[in-house]
């Protein structure tokens, strides 16, 4: 006995003494005690989130009486229709080309196929509104193109021969398709590398020939990804401002952003708003639908790439060229046109001062909305990981819903909330100090960043979610264990572990708010132009001055996630 | 020996550093944990052994703080940590915890892992602490490398060392000897158990391997479906144990069904005395090396029908009249029959447990 107390004599008082006094004072409740403060900042993400929307159906409900009769019987019907067939029309055309190329890189070997495994990507970096703007000049008929193919044919004046005019809905849908099929060619092709080597093994073992495996296993395989890809693609479609501006295609966004801009009718604006969030909720519902066996479809063991199979010379080369193309019309020509004009208005003006505060605008404002929004992507990734369940699961979901509301749509609803509290802090201001603030939040920016924060927390949300999902938990109770609390383990454990996952989430956040235009455009302060704005100003004048020079800025700052998800995308070492 | 045994009679003497009393812990639909009392004494190492799924690591969790009770309540010192109503946070309790993964903190150098809970001392006290814990857990040499560039062995010794800097009250471990190989694990437990009691640290050690549990701690705690199945030295669980499964747990048996009359149950092997009544079906539990080679006519007749050479020892299949399972018979050193032999086999005395029948 004297043994067991004279070995346990020593550590027992002092860890008694120091054990006492803290646990007496810190005993808490248990409901609720994990991580509450990450509860408490995600609740309040998903509701800053959540606003917009709730304003909008609001303010639409609201409606002046008459209005909406108008709206039912002059705007809408067209505009959505409008809207339909451009979204079927690039749905259709992304579709084949994403899918055809992420097959052809991933399942075959043709001349160039390492160069067009990343270069299929570029034209991600031209912006719908930039392409329609480049090739609004390069196809005109006394263009660069145009005057080639005279010249060829020897004609001598456009009024012998032109080509079909650009500015239609067939033009929107080529342009739109050539730039956003590599949201489908990325997903598609991430499904192909990871998921189709055993499969295509063992449908040729049971005797598919080798030119039906893309229509037999590749493609329904595909199914899942190509809906993901295809969807992403279309709620940028939505999002278009510029290129169905420029191009004349009149569709729900240029409606909204008519009916409040020229006849400042916000509740108009928030009604056409809500058609359009209906085809959104459409969109997600069938990729919902195209998805819902996908968990399925994951094999358990580690996924080994496809052996790609070399073509013959001719189909290689047919191969590299229907490759080439998308990345040429895509990227090359449009940026090789905005370069050259751009170093044209160079040498002739330099660079006008204009130009360079446009573009400090752009990343002070980008900037100011990335950090908020890594912040409060922290903290609804945080809550869920803190605290997890269904009211986490339940906040996670709502602060990301602003990724499928159009800018449009989240403009007009922020304007809505945003307008009521600049007047009442106006009022305010004038009876208690005597001043006048005018639209304090509206005029200062504030509401942008608010427009961008809402449109982009499901990029850092998902991104440090995903970070965090590979930190073992036993890592967080190792450090609770050690004395550290929730906030710290945070802080000395999460954090340094998510860097990159942060980093990469907030360079797509940083360049998206670059390249955002429709917020912008409703949103930004009096006088105030961010490089995006500039292009669509002097787009819609018809004015060619400091335009390709913006233009060429937004697509350089556009490669640089292009880079990023190339090298992530890249096979594995085996 | 006698050293790392100590007697039950002074535990119950002693006050209990740490008393979990009826703790249930439920996960959806399934009963993880139900109604299960533990006591720990100052300095006393405790191996909690089961199969996997009986809530070992789940009643671990519960002490340190990881996850809270449905019911019940835990007690550390005589302060309450987790009971209707209270809940000390994990960081407050001063309980360590040594996870099966080691959970080394991938971004930290050995010695930033083991400073990590130090964050409270003064810097050069901290620095002195992790200095003077490396040294005596045999990893200075290591304190400025990544765990990831570490062995199984080291990172383990990396592991017990960060646990036990704070200078925790009780040390929790959580399958820590299972990720090592087999004749590395021997070495290393015997050093963590050697450093534990220099130490005077309590500690819970849970494992699925009957053999470390009977090794490794002062005593052992058995659990079965959530529950304590018996807790007792190891030498008490293995001899006296309470239940079948818990005989049966440590050693294979032989089973023979009988039934319970006049105070005993009559098995082709001869008859067992029993405190069962009358009439009520009985299984009679026979530990391998308590079948013996008996004097012909003195026991059962038995046929040689395979045998399994093991090394050390060889075990026997049997086939005996009556019996409808082959019995098998560990014998040291060589067998002394072979296949097809015939043989007289008798029980030892004490040789058989009589349970009832499931």
């Amino acid at each position: 006995m004297t043994d067991v107390l004279t070995r346990a004599a020593p550590p027992a008082p002092a860890s008694q003494a120091r054990l006492r006094s803290p646990m007496a004072l810190r005993l808490r409740r248990v409901a609720g005690a994990p991580g509450r403060i990450w509860i408490v900042g995600a609740a309040l993400t998903a509701l800053l989130v959540a606003i917009p929307a709730l304003a909008l159906v609001r303010e639409a409900a609201r409606g002046s009486a008459g209005l909406w009769p108008h709206l039912l019987a002059h705007v809408i019907p067209d505009a959505a229709l409008q809207t339909a067939i451009l979204l079927t029309g690039v749905g259709v055309m992304v579709t084949v080309l994403g899918c055809v190329t992420a097959w052809l890189v991933t399942a075959h070997e043709f001349p160039g196929r390492r160069i067009f495994e990343w270069a299929l990507l570029l034209p991600l970096a031209t912006p719908t509104y930039i392409v329609a703007y480049a090739y609004l000049d390069l196809l005109h008929p006394l263009g660069a193109v145009q005057g080639s193919i005279r010249w060829l044919l020897g004609y001598a004046s456009p009024r012998d021969f032109r080509l079909p005019d650009i500015r239609s809905m067939t033009g929107c849908i080529i342009l739109l398709g050539f730039v956003l099929y590599p949201y489908v060619y990325l997903t598609s092709r991430a499904m192909f590398l990871t998921q189709a080597a055993n499969l295509v093994e063992a449908s040729r073992t049971l005797g598919t020939r080798r030119g039906q495996v893309f229509w037999r296993v590749a493609l329904p395989l595909a199914r899942p990804a190509i809906a993901v890809g295809v969807s992403l693609a279309l709620m940028e479609t939505l999002n278009d401002i510029g290129a169905s501006e420029f191009l004349g295609v009149n569709t729900l966004t240029i409606s909204i952003y008519t009916t409040w801009v020229t006849r400042s009718d916000l509740a108009g604006a928030a009604q056409i708003a809500l058609v359009m969030l209906a085809f959104v909720l459409v969109l997600v519902m069938a990729e919902r639908h195209a998805r819902r066996r996908q968990r399925y479809w994951t094999s358990p063991q580690r996924a080994r790439s496809l052996a790609p199979g070399r073509l013959g010379t001719g189909a290689g080369l047919a191969a590299a060229a229907f490759c080439a193309l998308p990345v040429v019309v895509g990227f090359l020509a449009p940026a090789s046109y905005l370069a050259a004009e751009a170093w044209k208005r160079f040498r002739f003006a330099g660079l006008s001062a204009n130009i360079l505060t446009e573009a400090v605008t752009t990343v002070a404002l980008a900037a100011v909305a990335t950090l908020t929004t890594l912040a409060l992507g922290l903290a609804v990734a945080s809550a869920a990981r803190a605290a997890p369940g269904r009211l986490t699961a339940l906040l996670q979901r709502l602060s990301t819903i602003g990724y499928a509301m159009p800018g449009t749509v989240v403009a007009i609803g922020v304007l809505v909330p945003l307008a009521a509290l600049d007047r009442w802090i106006d009022q305010s201001a004038q009876t208690w100090l005597g001043v006048a603030t005018g639209l304090a939040l509206i005029g200062s920016g504030a509401a942008l960043c608010y427009a961008y924060t809402v449109r982009f927390l499901a990029i850092p949300t998902g991104s440090v979610d995903a970070g965090f999902s590979r930190i073992p938990r036993s890592l967080d109770h190792a450090a609770r264990s050690l004395g550290e609390n929730v906030t710290g383990v945070f802080r000395r454990v999460h954090l340094p572990l998510s860097t990159s996952a942060l980093a990469s989430a907030g360079l797509l956040v940083f360049v998206d708010c670059m390249k955002e235009l429709p917020a912008t455009l409703l949103l930004r302060p009096l006088n105030m132009e961010t490089l995006a704005t500039h292009l669509y100003g002097e787009a819609a004048r018809g004015s060619y001055e400091d335009a390709a020079l913006a233009a060429l800025l937004i697509v350089l700052v556009g490669m640089a996630p292009v880079i990023v998800l190339a090298r992530i995308g890249r096979r594995q070492p085996e | 020996m006698p050293e790392a045994n100590p007697p039950a009679m002074e535990l119950s003497e002693a006050p209990p550093m740490l008393a979990v009393r009826g703790v249930s812990r439920r996960f959806g639909g399934r009963q993880a944990l139900d109604a299960v009392s533990l006591t720990l004494a100052p300095g006393e190492i405790i191996c909690l052994v089961g199969q996997s799924g009986c809530g070992k690591s789940s009643l671990l969790r519960l002490i340190a703080g990881v996850d809270a009770p449905d019911a019940g309540s835990i007690v550390l010192n005589g302060a309450e940590i987790a009971g209707p109503g209270v809940f000390v946070e994990p960081e407050d309790r001063h309980i360590g915890f040594m996870f099966q993964d080691y959970a080394l903190f991938p971004h930290l150098t050995v010695a930033d892992n083991i400073g990590f809970g130090l964050r409270r001392l003064p810097k050069a006290e901290a620095r002195r602490r992790t200095a003077e814990v490396m040294a005596r857990i045999g990893v200075a040499g290591m304190a400025g490398r990544y765990p990831h560039t570490l062995s199984g062995g080291e990172q383990q010794r990396v592991a017990l060392a960060r646990a036990l800097a704070p200078q925790p009250v009780l040390l929790l471990m959580d399958e820590p000897f299972s990720n090592l190989d087999r004749g590395l694990s021997d070495r290393v437990r015997a050093e963590t158990l050697a450093i534990l009691r220099d130490l005077g640290t309590a500690a819970i050690i849970v494992t699925h391997d009957p053999e470390e549990a009977l090794a490794a701690g002062d005593r052992v705690a058995l659990m079965q479906d959530g529950r304590v199945a018996q807790t007792g030295t190891g030498r008490d669980i293995h001899d006296r144990p309470c239940s079948l499964y818990v005989a049966e747990f440590f050693r294979p048996c032989n089973r023979l069904a009988g039934q319970a009359r006049g105070g005993q149950v009559a098995t082709p092997l001869g008859a067992f005395p029993t405190t069962l009544a009358d009439g009520q079906g009985a299984v009679v539990c026979i530990r391998r090396h308590a079948l013996q080679v008996a004097a012909p006519g003195a026991g059962a007749a038995a046929q040689v029908t395979g045998s399994v050479f093991l090394g050390d020892v060889e075990e026997l299949a049997l086939r005996v009249a009556g019996v409808s399972e082959p019995l098998v018979m560990r014998v040291m050193g060589h067998a002394p029959a072979r296949p097809g032999d015939t043989l007289s086999v008798a029980v030892s005395p004490d040789g058989a447990m009589v349970f009832p029948a499931i």
